[in-house]
């Protein structure tokens, strides 16, 4: 998989966010192991401190656990995922919502755009 | 465990000032970026870490001691250009590194020099620049060194190998080391920086957690040099 990181941003930053993503899409499965944190800094092309820090905060968030000697591994919990997929498509619809409102479209036309795409879809 | 003092150090080559007041304190677990245009002191601060150089005035400590023949032994030094015996093949080369350090550990740098797909039955001297340059650094990087001074490592190299160096740095980082790397590359190597040092005329104009300083500034490290150093 690949890894790119954007100037401006701190690289601790993004790589959660792509954590986050990998987790919540299922890249990383429920239960997964992860690589040690060498391992994934040396595919990042990141400083270990960099990615150790990461990972941590993505620990803090419940998204992975530790184990003493085991190492790391995706949280099992559905409900963590749950909210997980909740905030990420609450955060994408925002900016989704914040675009169409930039091209001047009103809220009955973005509702009714999004049931239009569903449609769409469905019809696929 | 690894621990760099330098307090108010200068060295003047006659009427040059080749570092002015430098003072800096690096801790273990870090790889550092020491970075600056052509002629702001980089060269000159590493060489004095290595004990290459005598300092003007200031002091230098590395794990409590000045750089000589003891810090030697724990310092891993990559210089900005080839010092070694261009008539040997690498497999001479690492007998000869094999004699000199203690920490030298020669199959993990012959490990290297095949990766990296270097003759080694071929004298140094028919070498191209950049082949040059890795062998180099594989020698550097095989010593399990407290201290790594690693002076231009990518400049000759091209970008395939360019990556495969840093992975090397990464995989070779330990907690308890410190990795200097001085460059003006600067974007191909600031993901794997922790600390930035920015020498300008010899002076440290910047200094600071990489992640920091992308967060409070909006722009790359990369980006931030070129404004601070534009011509």
């Amino acid at each position: 998989m690949d890894w790119n990181f954007k100037n401006g941003i701190p690289i601790y930053t993004q790589i959660v966010d792509e954590l986050t993503m990998r987790i919540a899409s299922g890249a990383y499965a429920p239960g997964e192991k992860l690589d040690s944190v060498r391992d994934m800094a040396m595919d990042a092309g990141v400083n270990p401190n960099t990615m150790q820090r990461a990972l941590s905060e993505i620990e803090r968030r419940g998204l992975v656990y530790s184990e003493r000697t085991s190492g790391r591994f995706v949280t099992r919990d559905e409900n963590v995922l749950k909210e997980l997929h909740k905030e990420l498509a609450g955060r994408y619809l925002d900016e989704f919502v914040e675009k169409l409102q930039k091209i001047g479209m009103d809220e009955k036309e973005i509702s009714d755009f999004i049931k239009e795409a569903g449609n769409g879809k469905n019809r696929d | 465990m690894a621990r760099i003092e330098i307090s108010e150090l200068s060295k003047d080559f006659g009427s040059i000032m080749a570092l002015d007041g430098v003072t800096l304190s690096l801790d273990k677990g870090c790889i550092v970026g020491l970075l600056g245009p052509n002629g702001s002191g980089k060269t000159t601060l590493i060489k004095i870490l290595n004990g290459l150089l005598v300092p003007t005035s200031g002091t230098v400590e590395i794990n409590g001691i000045e750089p000589g023949v003891e810090t030697k032994k724990k310092v891993a030094y990559l210089p900005d250009r080839n010092a070694l015996p261009d008539y040997m093949t690498s497999d001479q080369l690492v007998e000869l590194y094999s004699d000199f350090f203690y920490d030298f550990d020669a199959a993990k740098a012959e490990a290297m020099i095949d990766d990296l797909g270097i003759d080694r039955n071929q004298v140094m001297q028919k070498m191209s620049k950049g082949t040059k340059e890795k062998l180099q650094l594989c020698l550097v990087m095989a010593r399990q060194a407290d201290v790594y001074l690693l002076d231009e490592p990518i400049g000759g190299v091209d970008p395939a190998t360019r990556d495969y160096i840093l992975k090397t740095i990464i995989s070779n980082y330990n907690e308890d080391g410190i990795v200097i790397i001085s460059t003006h590359l600067i974007s191909d190597i600031e993901s794997v920086l922790d600390n930035v040092i920015f020498l300008k005329e010899g002076r440290v104009v910047l200094e600071g957690a990489a992640d920091d300083i992308r967060e409070k500034e909006g722009k790359s490290i990369d980006e931030l040099f070129r404004e601070v150093f534009r011509c």
